[in-house]
């Protein structure tokens, strides 16, 4: 039998992956090795395939991920620093067949926007957060975020962080779960092509979810950041399997009893 | 036994060097280039297209999309 060409396997029929139609062809302005990009990808995947991209707002934050809309050609709305769930809120209450998602950091998600976070999960709006969870303030210089593990240097905390007068990493996904709004929590990874494939499923199982309208879905995302971090996007890939996933394990939280 | 044969397509202009798909590919195809893209970046390419087996692990993690999988059966 003749040897197989490349030339005899780049056809369009032979197609196993391609970048989702949903992406834009502008290049993202994130670090190489970024986990965002991935995320990005995925989320433009399942949009893609619930023929969700004419119903979609997304809601985008502050932080690393503020030009969002630059590359996923779904509707976006810009939120205030912190405040993508409270306008959430709105967008889902005026125009309740849309399909609303928030896509968050630490900082925006954790810290300033802790108050927005916590009472639209208690109020069970019918949005997906999408929290993306790199452990620090990625954009404007790696500054020490609630996330910040115990004993991680960042830029302001060059030591170490120092729970006694710092305070404790907070779960964010953790507290949600308990609160009675919230369908469906779940942490996942962009690290690895397996974690990424659990992350489609976990969306898509959110999509299913906000159609039915069953309240809050809510899925953080622990991710990498290598310039904040000092590390080529590998090591730092190894640093979080080694040091982020024993203090956010990765798994569903709460999932919703079958109707 | 029929066997699987892939290629990799890889915008090499918009790739941007992170190497997640060179550590993340099972059967070691791809490598970065020794020469730089326009930007200044080590791309990636396939060093050994021989044994690429379609997986598309390395678009699926590739941050920027810049990878293209194609497989075909072969024998």
């Amino acid at each position: 039998m003749a040897e197989v060409t490349f030339n005899d396997i780049i056809k369009p029929e032979n197609l196993a992956y391609t970048k989702s139609k949903l992406m834009t062809n502008n290049v993202m302005h994130y670090c190489p090795g970024c986990g965002h990009g991935t995320a990005h990808q995925v989320l433009a995947e399942v949009l893609e395939e619930e023929d969700l991209q004419s119903r979609t707002v997304g809601i985008t934050p502050v932080g690393c991920s503020v030009l969002m809309y630059n590359y996923i050609d779904v509707d976006f709305q810009e939120a205030a620093h912190g405040r993508a769930p409270a306008l959430a809120t709105a967008v889902k209450r005026l125009m309740p067949d849309k399909f609303v998602f928030t896509y968050q950091g630490d900082g925006d998600l954790a810290a300033i926007g802790t108050a927005e976070t916590i009472h639209t999960c208690n109020r069970g709006e019918n949005i997906l957060m999408l929290f993306i969870n790199n452990g620090i303030y990625g954009m404007t210089g790696g500054q020490m975020a609630p996330t910040t593990l115990d004993g991680m240097k960042s830029s302001t905390s060059p030591y170490g962080r120092n729970i006694a007068t710092m305070g404790s990493p907070i779960k964010m996904a953790d507290i949600v779960a308990l609160l009675p709004g919230t369908c469906y929590v779940t942490r996942q990874s962009v690290n690895t092509a397996g974690g990424v494939r659990k992350l489609k499923r976990a969306l898509k199982k959110a999509v299913q979810y906000q159609n039915e309208k069953r309240g809050t879905c809510f899925i953080e995302v622990v991710s990498n950041c290598p310039s904040g971090w000092k590390m080529t996007p590998v090591e730092s890939n190894k640093w979080m399997e080694e040091n982020m996933f024993p203090f956010y394990p990765l798994g569903d939280i709460k999932v919703p009893s079958e109707k | 036994m029929a066997k699987i044969k892939g290629a990799v397509v890889i915008d090499k202009e918009r790739c941007k060097g992170c190497e997640v798909c060179v550590v993340t590919c099972p059967t070691q195809t791809l490598a970065l280039a020794v020469e730089v893209n326009s930007k200044g970046y080590h791309f990636s390419y396939a060093a050994f297209p021989e044994t690429c087996i379609g997986c598309a692990n390395c678009a699926v993690v590739c941050p920027d999309g810049v990878i293209t999988v194609y497989k075909v059966k072969v024998g």
